[in-house]
C-alpha cells in the first residue's frame, strides 16, 4: 500500500513578493542616493538632475492633495486598461489567439449600444430614458454573443490547428471588417454615450482633505466598483463553476479536454462571449468620458504594455499591470511630463513595462523558463 | 470501495460479446503509414493488451478509437454503430475515456478538480444557474463531488486532493489521470501505458486498480503496456502491431510462443 504525502515545503516569501521587495529596495536606495545629492549641493536647484530626480518628489510633498489626485485618475485609468487586457488573456488562454480585434471590441460594442439607443429613439420614435437605454443594452450584449459565435463558425473552427500567425492575420481581418461594418450600420461621427439614461452617476464630489480638494467623479468610481465586482465574479464563476472549469481545463491543455468530452467549440463561444461583455463594460467607461468613436481603439494599444508586463496569459497579471500602467502614466504624465513638452502618455506605457522586464523578464506573475538542451 | 458503476445495463451488449471492432483500418501521416490495414475486436468485459516496438502505431490507434485521428481506410464499429469519423467529443460520450503516454492533465488545477472535469458530460445544469452558483447547480456540484470522492478514496490519493496536479510526481499523476478517466464512468477505457516511468510499488497499485476497476465494474479495458510481465499477468487477448501492421493476436500464452513477435522483440532482420 502506498502512501501519498503532500508535497515540496513553501518557499518563506512567494517569488512575485521576493521581486517586489528588490524592486522597493532599489527604488529606496536611489531615493537616499537623490537626498544627499540635493542636500550636499551637489545638485543644485534648476539644475536638469534636480529637475528630473528631486523637483517631481519634492511637489507630490508639498502638494499632497494633488497627489492624491493623481493616484486615483491613475488607478481608474488603470481599472480599465486590466479590463480590456482581461478580455485579451480570456481569449489567449482559452484558444491561443493574439486578439488583435480586442481593442476595436471595445469600440464596436460601445457604438452598438449608442448607435441602437440613437436608432431606436430618433428613428423609430421610442421615448429616450432609461427603458430604451437598457433595451439598447440588451441589443449590444446579443450582439457581442452574435459575434462570439460567428468568430468561433467562421475563424476559429476553419483554422484550428492553423499556426498562430495565421489566427492572428484572422483577427486582424476581423479588426477590419468591425470597423467597417460599425461604420456602415451607425455612421462614422462621434457619438456621445448614454451614460446617465443607463443610470450611471454624472456628477462630481469635491473633498477637502490633506489642506487641499480632491475632485473625485462619481462616474470613475462607478467605473472601479463595477470593474471590481465584475473582475471578481469571473474570478469566482472560473473556480466554482462547472463551465469554469472546463475553461480552465481547456487553457491547460486542448487534447485532455477533448478526451473528457469538453466542447471546444462551445468554451470559444462562451470565451468570446465573455471577453464581448468585458468590452462593452470597459466601452461604457471610456465612452463616458470622451466621445464614442473608433478613435478610441488608440487605447487598445495601452493593452499592449500591460500584457507585457502581467504575461499574456495571466488573470492577476493582467489586473496589476493594468493598475501599474495606469497609475505610473498618470504620475509620469502630472510630474515629469512637462519636461518633456507633453506628448508623453503615447510612450511612457511601454517604458514602463520595459522598465519592469529589466528585473523580471518572465512578466509579473510568469514562471521563470529555463530553455531545455 | 467505489460507488461509481458504469451503466452497463443500457447499451445492451453482454459480457463476452464484441463492444468494439476495427476493420481493415489505415492511417497515414503525408508519406508516414502509421497503420495499415489492421482489423480486431476488443469484447465486453475483457482486458485488451495492444504491444509493439515504439513506432509500432498503437498510440495512434487508441487516437482513432477516441476520435483525435480519422483514419483514410476502414471503419471502427463501436457499440454495433459503424462510424467513419468519430469526434472526441461524440467518442467520450458515449462511454469511452482514456490516458495519455505522456500525462496530459491540467496542471494549473487540483487533484480534485482535475478528476471533477471527467463528469462534465453528466452534468448539464445551465449556464444561468451555474452563474447564480444556486439551486439546481449547487446540488448538482454536491452530487457529483460525492462521487468524485469515491474515486479519489478507490485510488488512495485522499492527501493530494487539494495540490495542483503540476507539482505532484509522475506517478502520481498518471494515478490522477486513471481517475479523471474514471469519473466518466466509462464503458471502455483506453490506457496508454499507464504504468511507463513509474517504480515497482507503484506499478503493483497501478496493476490492482486496473484489475479493480476491470473485476468490480466490469469495465473494458484496452491497455498498451511495455512490461511484458504486467500484459501476461493483466490481458484476456493481446494484439501485436508492427510498424504499423498486426503481426499476431491471441491469448497471451499464443503470442509469448509466436515467432513473428519473438522476432520482432528482438529486433531481428527481416
Ligand atoms: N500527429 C502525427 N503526425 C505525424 N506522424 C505521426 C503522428 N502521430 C504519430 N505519427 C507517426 O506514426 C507512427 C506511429 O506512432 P505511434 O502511434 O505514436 O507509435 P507507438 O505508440 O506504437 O509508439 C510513428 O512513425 C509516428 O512518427
Ligand atoms: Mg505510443
Amino acid at each position: 500500500m502506498s502512501a501519498v504525502t503532500s508535497s515540496a515545503p513553501k518557499p518563506l516569501l512567494s517569488p512575485a513578493l521576493m521581486a517586489t521587495l528588490k524592486v522597493l529596495g532599489i527604488f529606496g536606495a536611489i531615493a537616499i542616493a537623490i537626498v544627499v545629492l540635493v542636500q550636499s549641493g551637489a545638485m543644485p536647484k534648476g539644475s536638469i538632475g534636480h529637475k528630473v530626480l528631486a523637483a517631481p518628489f519634492i511637489d507630490m510633498w508639498d502638494l499632497p492633495d494633488l497627489l492624491v489626485q493623481t493616484l486615483w485618475e491613475g488607478l481608474v485609468a488603470g481599472v480599465l486598461y486590466a479590463l480590456i487586457a482581461l478580455g485579451f488573456v480570456l481569449i489567449f488562454k482559452a484558444s491561443g489567439v493574439f486578439n488583435f480585434a480586442q481593442g476595436i471590441m471595445v469600440v464596436f460594442s460601445a457604438l452598438t449600444l449608442v448607435g441602437s439607443y440613437e436608432i431606436m429613439t430618433q428613428r423609430m420614435g421610442l421615448p429616450p430614458g432609461t427603458v430604451v437605454a437598457i433595451l439598447a443594452l440588451i441589443i449590444a450584449i446579443a450582439t457581442m454573443f452574435v459575434l462570439a459565435w460567428l468568430v468561433e463558425r467562421i475563424v476559429l473552427r476553419p483554422l484550428v490547428n492553423q499556426n498562430e500567425i495565421i489566427m492572428l492575420m484572422a483577427t486582424v481581418g476581423l479588426t477590419y471588417f468591425l470597423i467597417g461594418f460599425g461604420e456602415y450600420i451607425f455612421g462614422g461621427n462621434p457619438k456621445v454615450m448614454i451614460t446617465a439614461q443607463l443610470g450611471l452617476p454624472v456628477g462630481q464630489t469635491q473633498f477637502n482633505i490633506l489642506g487641499g480638494r480632491v475632485n473625485i467623479q462619481h462616474l470613475d468610481v462607478a467605473a472601479a466598483v463595477i470593474a471590481s465586482v465584475m473582475i471578481a465574479g469571473l474570478a469566482f464563476f472560473f473556480q466554482y463553476t462547472r463551465i469554469g472549469r472546463a475553461l480552465r481545463a481547456v487553457a491547460d491543455s486542448h487534447k485532455a479536454a477533448l478526451s473528457v468530452g469538453i466542447s471546444l467549440n462551445q468554451i470559444w463561444v462562451i470565451v468570446w462571449f465573455t471577453a464581448g461583455v468585458v468590452a462593452l463594460v470597459t466601452g461604457i467607461m471610456w465612452g463616458a468620458r470622451s466621445d464614442v468613436s473608433f478613435a478610441l481603439e488608440i487605447i487598445a494599444l495601452k493593452a499592449l504594455p500591460v500584457l507585457i508586463l502581467g504575461g499574456f496569459t495571466s488573470v492577476p497579471g493582467a489586473i496589476v499591470g493594468g493598475l501599474i500602467i495606469g497609475i505610473g502614466e498618470k504620475m509620469g504624465e502630472g510630474y515629469w511630463g512637462p519636461l518633456f513638452g507633453g506628448g508623453i502618455e503615447t510612450w511612457l506605457a511601454y517604458v514602463i513595462a520595459l522598465g519592469f522586464l529589466l528585473f523580471r523578464p518572465q512578466g509579473l506573475f510568469g514562471e521563470k523558463i529555463i530553455e531545455r538542451i | 470501495m467505489l460507488h461509481v458503476s458504469p451503466n452497463t445495463a443500457t447499451t445492451g451488449i453482454a459480457k463476452g460479446e464484441v463492444l468494439l471492432s476495427v476493420e481493415n483500418v489505415s492511417l497515414r501521416f503525408g508519406g508516414v503509414k502509421a497503420i495499415s490495414d489492421v482489423s480486431f475486436d476488443i469484447l465486453k468485459g475483457e482486458v485488451r493488451a495492444i504491444i509493439g516496438p515504439n513506432g509500432a502505431g498503437k498510440t495512434s490507434m487508441l487516437n482513432c478509437i477516441n476520435g483525435f485521428y480519422f483514419p483514410q481506410e476502414g471503419h471502427i464499429t463501436y457499440k454495433g454503430v459503424r462510424r467513419q469519423k468519430v469526434r472526441p467529443h461524440e467518442a467520450a460520450s458515449s462511454g469511452i475515456a482514456r490516458t495519455f503516454q505522456n500525462v496530459a492533465l491540467f496542471k494549473g488545477m487540483t487533484t480534485l478538480d482535475n478528476i471533477m472535469t471527467g463528469r462534465t458530460l453528466k452534468m448539464n445544469v445551465g449556464l444561468f444557474w451555474q452563474l447564480l452558483r444556486h439551486g439546481p447547480a449547487m446540488r448538482e456540484e454536491i452530487e457529483h463531488r460525492r462521487k468524485v470522492e469515491d474515486i479519489i478514496d478507490f485510488l488512495e490519493i485522499q492527501a493530494i486532493r487539494k495540490i495542483p496536479v503540476g507539482k505532484l510526481p509522475y506517478g502520481l499523476q498518471k494515478r490522477v489521470e486513471l481517475g479523471r478517466a474514471l469519473a466518466m464512468e466509462p464503458e471502455l477505457l483506453l490506457l496508454d501505458e499507464p504504468m511507463a516511468g513509474m517504480n515497482l510499488e507503484e506499478k503493483e497499485d497501478m496493476c490492482r486498480f486496473i484489475l479493480d476497476v476491470n473485476q468490480t465494474f466490469g469495465t473494458t479495458i484496452a491497455l498498451i503496456e511495455h512490461d511484458m510481465g504486467v500484459v501476461m499477468d493483466l490481458s484476456d487477448r493481446v494484439v501485436v502491431l508492427e510498424y504499423g501492421r498486426k503481426i499476431a493476436d491471441g491469448t497471451p500464452d499464443v503470442v509469448k510462443a509466436d515467432q513473428k513477435v519473438i522476432d520482432a522483440y528482438l529486433g531481428v532482420a527481416h
